[in-house]
């Protein structure tokens, strides 16, 4: 599997690079750019330098005992990149884009951002590098998010609230690609997740992988064993594919990625894409996506702002049908659900994304033994999201 | 007529062909019936017609609007393609539209209904040449359907294409090359890009088949000034503001055909 992508960037028939003909050009650049950066030992030095004295990596693998001991099933690990600078796993490739744009001479950085982030991170790499940055948020996310808007703005980045559309993800996307198109010249796609054309899903696959080679190392030392199970949360599926990468040639490795259900998957409230989707092309790959008959793409819902998109990486469309990974999903209820429960068994406040992992693995770990191993991608920290817990409480 | 012949006949004559774009199913589906006759018959000498798509990312906010508008009265690619069949015109149609209403459409069924329909051609901007020629397993590509059913697929060629990749699209498009005037999505402009002469003229001097230049084309003037540098001009969100605020279509169009 180490051999994919391709090199037009598919996996299988998912991937791809479905853009305008104008940023055809700055996607082999980005490529060829990215390909001599990734056998540099001193862009690698730098990534690791970074990653260690200010991201704070490596971050802890930690036993869940209290969690555990409630579950009464097999051991729950926890990788804690909510304990990554800024409080998610998307520094982990924010930090490897933007030293990437540097080396290119790109002097202006453009992000989109949901729940807000991936903007922060960006924001915060630019600010690292010195680098002007421009993020595009939809204006329904300016709303629910705004501290994380004031968090971009102290931070020097000039966040621009989308109208068009549904006014959230998607739309943000589609404003960044415009711009992209427009300034491609001189401007840097620092794309959030394993999503849009190649070299992207692969690119930011990479970056985060560092979340599943840590993981892999940690429970050698710790259990001296593999997990039996690996789960993560799904929405765009970059902290879940840096999880899973490492150990998909594990065959007794059981993998499986959590998706938003909102009110529930039949509701037409949800974000499971891979679990009811079908495929088509959106934001330069083709992959699941939410899509109604006409092929016009519908609007996700989650209580999580983060896996509230109606597309998914290429790649894991490719591990769905390959088989090699489950996707499941949970509710917005299953998930405040999780959410409360990790508060209150083991004082750590989740994302609410991360709460959608943290309900399914409570769930398969109660049907384990006790000998065996759950290993969880605690993403990001909960902080962001108090407000939307407490206004539903 | 094919697009070929409509060329060959306005070289004849020494003149640029005009391409009028318009947002099917904008006002509503009948209305946008209709402006395919009153293009026609004031001059326009393809008509581009675009099916709306929800993320529409290569399209400034005049066509993303109409697109929106088309979309909340229901309109899909079905009913454009069945009204269509119905209206009776010589003027070449071509269809413009994002890949995934065409995919979920489904291919084959496409390219018949849209022949049976009457179109001539194709323009997707986001299936790029290297995705178009590129088959599955014993499926061929969409450049090889699209000409198994005679149907032209219009390449676009942009300022930051490269040479190299300029003499492949130009060897790939079928009907003529679509030349993107500027760096940037579709929408009015108050000038012409300025290395547009260059540009253009890189174009024309790879290939014999017509260069057409779109994206930012509003005026007569702009039309006036690239008599002698391209074959055919594509006005597309100049025509959509004038549908959606009432302009006079017609005279629009004459004005922009006196210009050819």
């Amino acid at each position: 599997m180490t051999h994919l992508p391709d090199a037009s960037g598919h996996w299988d028939r998912f991937g791809g690079r479905y853009v305008p003909e104008t940023v055809m050009a700055a996607l082999y650049e980005l490529e060829a750019e990215y390909e001599r950066a990734r056998s540099d030992e001193i862009f690698e030095n730098e990534f690791i330098h970074i990653m260690n004295q200010y991201v704070g990596r490596e971050t802890p693998l930690y036993f869940a005992e209290r969690l555990t001991k409630k579950i009464g099933g097999a051991k729950i690990y926890l990788k804690r990149e909510d304990l990554a600078h800024t409080g998610a796993h998307k520094i982990n490739n924010t930090i490897g884009q933007i030293l990437l744009a540097r080396r290119m001479g790109k002097p202006r950085i453009i992000a989109e951002t949901g729940a807000g982030q991936h903007g922060v991170a960006t924001a915060t790499a630019c600010a690292l590098m010195g680098l002007e940055c421009q993020v595009y948020m939809g204006a329904v996310d300016v709303k629910r998010q705004r501290m994380n808007v004031f968090r971009m703005e102290l931070l020097g980045t000039r966040v621009v609230p989308v109208e068009s559309g549904s006014k959230t993800l998607k739309d943000a996307i589609n404003e960044a690609m415009r711009d992209w198109v427009t300034n491609i010249e001189n401007t840097f796609y620092c794309i959030g997740s394993v999503v849009g054309p190649h070299p992207y899903p692969m690119m930011v696959r990479d970056f985060q992988t560092i979340i599943g080679r840590e993981a892999r190392q940690q429970m050698h030392e710790l259990e001296n064993r593999l997990p039996d199970l690996l789960v993560a949360c799904v929405g765009g599926g970059s902290n879940a594919m840096g999880l899973f990468y490492p150990f998909l040639q594990d065959a007794d490795v059981k993998i499986v990625g959590v998706e938003a259900a909102g009110h529930g998957v039949h509701t037409g409230k949800h974000s499971a894409t891979l679990c009811m989707g079908s495929v088509g092309s959106l934001h330069g790959a083709m992959s699941y996506m939410l899509q109604d008959e006409n092929g016009q793409v519908l609007e996700a819902h989650s209580v999580s702002a983060g896996l509230d998109y109606p597309g998914v990486g290429p790649e894991h469309s490719y591990l769905k049908d390959n088989g090699r990974v489950s996707y499941v999903s949970a509710t917005d209820e299953e998930a405040l659900g999780a959410f409360r429960l990790l508060c209150e068994t083991e004082g750590i406040i989740p994302a609410l994304e991360s709460a959608h992992a943290v309900a399914h693995a409570v769930k398969a770990a109660a049907d384990m033994p006790a000998d065996q191993i759950v290993l969880v991608n605690l993403s990001g920290r909960g902080d962001k999201d108090l407000e939307i817990v407490e206004g539903l409480v | 007529m094919s697009i070929r012949e409509t060329f060959d006949r306005l070289k004849s004559g020494n003149e640029m062909a005009l391409i009028a774009y318009l947002t099917g199913g904008f006002p509503s589906l009948e209305a946008s019936m209709e402006l395919i006759r009153t293009l026609s018959a004031n001059g326009a000498d393809i008509i581009e017609i675009g099916i709306p798509f929800s993320d529409p990312i290569a399209d400034g906010p005049t066509i993303q609007a109409s697109s929106q508008a088309a979309l909340e009265k229901g309109v899909s690619l079905p009913q454009i393609l069945e009204a269509v069949s119905r209206i009776q015109t010589d003027t070449p149609l071509v269809a413009m539209s994002y890949l995934n209403p065409l995919l979920a459409y489904g291919r084959e069924r496409l390219l018949q209904d849209m022949k049976a329909a009457g179109f001539s051609g194709l323009i997707v901007p986001d299936l790029p040449l290297e995705e178009a020629e590129k088959g599955r397993g014993t499926e061929s590509g969409w450049k090889t359907e699209a000409i198994k059913h005679g149907i032209d697929l219009i390449f676009l060629v942009t300022p930051t294409t490269s040479e190299d990749r300029l003499r492949r699209l130009v060897d790939a498009t079928e009907g003529f090359v679509y030349c993107v005037s500027l760096t940037g999505i579709t929408g009015e402009r108050s000038d012409l890009p300025p290395h547009l002469s260059e540009f253009l003229g890189k174009v024309k001097s790879l290939t014999d088949k017509p260069a057409a230049v779109g994206f930012g084309i509003s005026t007569p003037a702009h039309v006036r000034q690239l008599k002698t540098m391209a074959d055919a001009v594509i006005v597309g969100s100049r025509i959509v503001k004038a549908v959606s605020e009432g302009e006079d279509l017609g005279s629009l169009i004459r004005a922009l055909k006196a210009e050819c």
